[in-house]
């Protein structure tokens, strides 16, 4: 066997044999709890594709998942770990809808005004992070951890006493600020979907247009690589950590919109989080922080999530196994250096 | 109510929230002073939550009051267990320490709903019968003022995290064991030319820091919880980490840490029935324990500089 | 023959590089045997093998005569082998008592005895002339002291035969002395001793035999007393090594910098440049002569802009600079070879097109509003690569998959390219091989011939003689002396260099 191998080979190979292990992985534990794995899968597939409504569904599932994985990527790739997105994205949720219920206002300015909310939201959430980082040297994974939770409280707190008089959950989002559209429901069987796809695209274009061709961008990654070099260079490694933090919030918080002005409409109090965030560092991950991975990695999650809802249905089998696979796939893509040892072991089998 | 009756409910309110802090910050320092950080202790406080619970329901008729001690054995066996696949990625597969202690989080709260559905058919176990609970201590309960602050309506457990930490201490500072581990943690090379087993120890500080951290949500499910549920663990073994960090990587600094956060977390369940606190809003109570952490994180520690080496990798040859 | 240690036809590879071909040593007893080799020979890789760290790929070692596997420093400690690491292996946060005693602690009912583990320690030190103090915590000591510490540590495992990597690296003139007479003391005691260096002088000095390394392969060994430094030179680099340089007679002319009364602190807070004052002129090489912590990388760091300066001025070409940005002391007209090429110097990740504009990328043509002109940077990328003889395979290659010498060619052709009026030199030919220092050195002198001031940093005197025009000794963060190279000599410079007054040092000195 003699593959020729080269690096780019290795680097979109691995992200693949990673799912593929996690995949093996899970179907073991299945097997191993007297589950049918052939059942599970299939229900699985149908649960995603098997009709017009679950693909609707799933389109929409993967326009926060894209949004959230470019808020965790583009962080890394300045050198920081964002784990705040979830609570960045739940405070950005809370913006749009608030804005979508409290005013009235002709749809042109309304949506984007939802929308801009949002993103202001998100990014001022993660500012407190980047700023304790670039000026106090704090280590942003606790601080966006325990910022997670802040949010969670707060975001309840405001919907129950500010925005509602306490009750659980916002009135619907006027009409005039939703990303709903009767059109693209009536295609789907009336999943869902909404014009959310859209603008998620629009953000892979442009994290990736941001970071590869401009001059802030060439900062960015610079910062991210070597702070040192970048600082000796001229620039200014603070400023740019606190930006790279708050773009990074901005994508959370829309992805948070997308929910908010698109799937459901409203805003609702929550007894916990809703892993869209912790989702969104997998999507990042096995997309190689990169914007077109973070793409395809967040349809093959967004597939995944929605197929899932359909196991316990058609194959009796507990949706919290795509849950153990997803985390799989994660401890594979993190220790990749091994996956890429044995491919380096294997392709010089031949050439003994 | 008299300054003594407020000390007498939240002393014990406070011990009782600080002892599955305790116990999971000593889990990280073990952990992160052989060189690996250990993001995945909240996972690990699942995992133990998880097999305390699920052992106390199934045997309670076997063990009767001894069921809830057992089960914290169980909890740190499986706990430790567990955090093997956390040492495989970050020191054998030399995966970045907190990219697989994302991973272990996930898994841990995958795998136990997973394995509750399987079991029980549904989203959450039942209610254990013997946890716990409020005691008394024998002969201390009767010293004046002290015992009735310290010692009544506490819980064994809580004095148990105290001891353990002073155990801790001693072997991490008297012991060779020790050293050798912060030598691993400090300077893996120069301990490798010691002679000393870099990969050895830094396996074995994650290892301590599973079983720690499975005690840690052990303890927490049996006497505060009382079952296992998605939220039965939100945000505990980040509060440990922050716990360790706050105390400077110290087993003795970690428990006062400890203490102060779990005091904080207390005051947000039982404000509502003293005095002064029952006119704030719930929701400043809610996030006090997360926003000192964060004070406490840039006020403080700004410069409290981690075990050098922590989060990097030892590789032979590297120069 | 009683060879005490034998290395015999040792192979050592990494991932396909081989380190060590067929390379064999023999230790007599009670002999100091010098292993010589320049940057990157494979020296401290073959000694590395002997205590363990590696294992050999082919070869066999034989202690006393008796074939032996090594695999690991516990078994090289047990045969009576040890090492004093070139890069120390200390604790910092440990003390010393602590340091020396890991790995074989002395207990007591499972506690360390330290009190015993100290009077040990305090024991050995007497014994063998090595003053240290065992409970003061590595951070806190001299650098001399952490070495005999180092010692200190084969000696409590019962070290026989001692390897000795590249020991006076860091070491004032005086430290060296000291050094050289413990090494004897050991001698006496009936130690054994491998001494790698590549300081022909010490070995002229100390050595009774040397073997010599070239790219990995043994080149041959040789009785100290029947050679000398130039053969030795010789066979190091495998052709007649030039110790000049060719260069014209300076020409300087107006003030560039002037630094007067400059104050920095360290990362500590300890002050470490101590009111130094220096005058650069156009048209004129000036290097700084100095061991190294005498404030020579912090008054570096002050000028370019990277650390803080408490107090002074720095003017260049009149415009005073104390504590501006790097980005405007960089535009003013400055450029800098940094001393860490992989810490300051580039972006290893960045090819080696971005990290050519990685101070101009924000100017035109190189980008226009914001955005990038990447025909525009790669354009000059590979101008620079050509006319510095950067090999490169591509100028999209990655700066981390080019060879060190390289990296620095690049480092230079970027800021030569800026056309500097002050051009900063730090360590600049650290770790490279004879072609690449020459090369460089011509481009030093090239920029000095065309009217600029360059500023030479670096802890080799050879380089320092060789390339300065004026040489400022710097000492404890003062200028202590400006000399003539070309009539001092190394002995006067060292005492310079370690702090003796102008006047000891002889009349060759003047400011």
């Amino acid at each position: 066997m003699n593959i020729p191998m080269s690096n780019r080979f290795k680097s979109i190979i691995t992200p693949i044999i990673a799912v593929l292990l996690g995949i093996l992985v899970g179907t073991i534990i299945m097997l191993i709890s007297g589950y049918n794995p052939i059942a599970a899968y299939s229900a699985l597939w149908n649960g995603a594709f098997g009709e017009i409504y679950y693909f609707g569904e799933v389109i929409r599932q993967v326009t926060p998942y894209i949004l959230a994985g470019l808020a965790v990527a583009f962080a890394f790739r300045v050198g920081l770990f964002n784990i705040g997105v979830e609570g960045q994205f739940l405070i950005g949720w809370l913006a749009a809808v608030w804005v979508g219920v409290a005013f009235d206002l002709p749809r042109i300015i309304h949506l984007p005004l939802a929308i801009l909310a949002s993103i202001v939201a998100g990014a001022l959430w993660a500012f407190i992070p980047g700023l304790l980082k670039a000026r106090f040297r704090v280590h942003e994974v606790i601080v966006t951890i325990m910022m997670n939770y802040v949010a969670l409280h707060v975001s309840n707190y405001i919907i129950k006493n500010i925005i509602t008089d306490n009750k659980d959950k916002t009135d619907l989002v006027k009409n005039s600020a939703t990303l709903r559209s009767e059109w693209l429901q009536s295609l789907t069987d009336y999943s869902r979907l909404h014009w959310g796809i859209i603008i998620a695209i629009i953000g892979c274009i442009l994290m990736w247009f941001l970071l590869e061709r401009t001059t802030k961008g060439f900062e960015l990654r610079a910062v991210g690589f070597n702070q040192h070099a970048a600082h000796y260079a001229g620039m200014s490694v603070n400023k740019n950590i606190i930006l790279s933090m708050v773009i990074a919030g901005g994508f959370a918080g829309l992805a948070g919109a997308m929910e908010g002005l698109g799937t459901f409409g409203y805003d609702t109090v929550k007894g916990g989080f809703t892993g869209v965030g912790f989702d969104g560092i997998a999507v990042a991950l096995l997309g190689g922080n990169t914007s077109l991975g973070v793409f395809f990695s967040a349809i093959l999650f967004g597939a995944l999530k929605v197929g899932a809802l359909n196991m316990p249905l058609e194959a009796g089998v507990p949706n919290e196994l795509v849950d153990i696979i997803i985390a799989l796939i994660v401890f594979f893509v993190a220790s990749s250096y091994m996956i890429r040892v044995l491919l380096d072991r294997l392709s010089k089998k031949g050439v003994k | 109510m008299s300054l003594m009756e407020i000390l007498m409910i939240v002393v014990p309110s406070t011990l009782l929230w600080a002892a599955p802090l305790v116990f999971t910050a000593l889990g990280g320092i073990f952990s992160e002073r052989s060189g690996v950080v250990n993001i995945g202790l909240e996972g690990l406080m699942v995992i133990g939550a998880f097999s305390a619970i699920v052992f106390n329901l199934t045997f309670v008729n076997t063990f009767g009051s001894l069921t809830p001690w057992l089960a914290l054995l169980v909890a740190m066996v499986a706990a430790a267990i567990f955090s093997i696949l956390h040492a495989v990625a970050s020191i054998t597969f030399r995966a970045d320490h907190t990219v697989s202690g994302v991973a272990i989080n996930l898994l841990a709260t995958g795998i136990t709903l997973f394995l509750v559905k399987l079991i029980y058919d549904k989203g959450e176990t039942g209610i254990i019968s013997k946890g716990f609970s409020k005691i008394d201590i024998p002969i201390l309960k009767d010293i004046p003022i002290i015992g009735k602050i310290f010692f009544q309506n506490t819980y064994w457990t809580s004095f148990l995290a105290i001891v353990v930490a002073i155990f801790a201490w001693y072997i991490v500072f008297k012991t060779p064991f020790g050293l050798r581990l912060r030598s691993v943690g400090e300077h893996p090379m120069a301990a490798d030319t010691m002679g000393i087993n870099v990969t050895k120890m830094r396996y074995l500080g994650v290892i301590i820091s599973g079983a720690l951290g499975g005690l840690g949500g052990a303890v927490y499910a049996q006497s505060i919880t009382s079952n296992f549920s998605h939220s039965t663990i939100s945000g505990q073994g980040f509060m440990a980490m922050a716990a360790m960090i706050f105390g400077k990587w110290h087993p003795l600094g970690a428990m006062g840490a400890a203490i102060f956060f779990g005091f904080a977390q207390s005051i947000s369940i039982i404000g509502s029935s003293l005095p002064f606190l029952k006119e704030i809003p719930n929701v400043y109570l809610l996030i006090a324990p997360y926003v000192l952490t964060i004070l406490a994180l840039t006020g403080f520690i700004g410069r409290a500089d981690a075990p050098k080496a922590s989060g990097t990798h030892y590789i032979k040859g590297s120069r | 023959m009683d060879y005490v240690i034998e290395m015999l036809n040792i192979r050592k590879e990494f991932n396909g590089f081989v380190a060590n071909d067929n390379i064999t040593l023999q230790l007599k007893k009670g002999e100091i045997h010098a292993l010589l080799g320049e940057n990157g020979a494979g020296k401290s890789t073959l000694m590395n093998v002997l205590f363990g760290l590696y294992q050999p790929e082919e070869g066999e070692i034989r202690v006393n005569g008796k074939p032996v596997k090594i695999s690991n420093p516990n078994i090289a400690n047990d045969l009576g082998i040890g090492m004093v690491h070139q890069h120390f292996m200390l604790v910092d946060t440990f003390t010393v008592t602590e340091n020396i005693i890991l790995g074989r602690e002395i207990t007591s009912g499972g506690k360390i005895d330290s009190k015993k583990a100290e009077q040990q320690v305090r024991e050995i030190s007497e014994r063998y002339g090595l003053s240290v103090d065992p409970q003061a915590k590595i951070s806190d000591i001299s650098v001399g002291m952490q070495q005999r510490v180092e010692i200190l540590k084969t000696l409590y495992r019962g070290a026989e035969i001692i390897i000795f990597d590249e020991p006076t690296a860091v070491l004032t003139p005086q430290e060296i002395k000291e050094l050289i007479q413990i090494m004897k003391t050991l001698i006496k005691e009936g130690k054994s001793i491998i001494l790698i260096t590549h300081k022909l002088k010490e070995i002229m000095e100390v050595a009774d035999r040397c073997t010599v390394i070239r790219k990995g392969k043994g080149i041959g060994t040789v009785n100290v007393r029947e050679t000398n430094p130039n053969e030795l030179a010789s066979l190091m680099v495998g052709r007649e090594v030039v110790f000049k340089t060719e260069k014209k007679e300076a020409t300087p002319k107006q003030k560039v910098l002037e630094v007067q009364d400059l104050v920095v602190k360290d990362s500590r807070g300890v002050t470490v440049v101590n009111s130094l004052s220096l005058c650069l002129k156009a048209g004129e090489i000036v290097g700084i002569a100095g061991v190294d912590g005498n404030g020579q990388s912090e008054f570096i760091e002050a000028i370019t802009g990277l650390r803080k300066a408490e107090s002074g001025s720095v003017k260049l070409n009149g415009k005073e600079l104390l504590n501006q940005p790097p980005r405007k002391i960089t535009e003013s007209g400055v450029g800098h070879i940094p001393q860490d090429r992989h810490k300051h110097g580039l972006v290893l990740n960045f090819s080696i097109g971005e990290n050519m504009v990685l101070q101009t990328y924000n100017k035109r043509p190189l980008s226009k509003s914001g955005i990038l002109n990447f025909k525009e940077i790669y354009k000059k990328a590979k101008t620079l690569i050509t006319e510095f003889d950067v090999r490169t395979p591509s100028e999209f290659t990655l700066a981390r998959a080019l060879s060190g010498g390289n990296q620095q060619k690049a480092i230079i052709g970027r800021e030569v390219d800026r056309d500097p009026d002050l051009l900063i030199a730090a360590q600049p030919t650290r770790g490279l091989d004879v072609g690449a220092i020459e090369f460089i050195h011509k481009r030093l002198i090239e920029q000095r011939d065309h009217g600029k001031a360059v500023l030479l940093i670096s802890f080799e005197l050879d380089e320092i003689m060789n390339v300065s025009d004026r040489i400022a000794v710097i000492y404890e963060g003062k200028i202590v002396a400006i000399v003539n190279p070309k009539v001092t000599t190394e002995q006067e410079l060292g005492l310079l260099m370690a702090g003796s007054n102008r006047k000891e040092a002889g009349e060759h000195s003047h400011v």
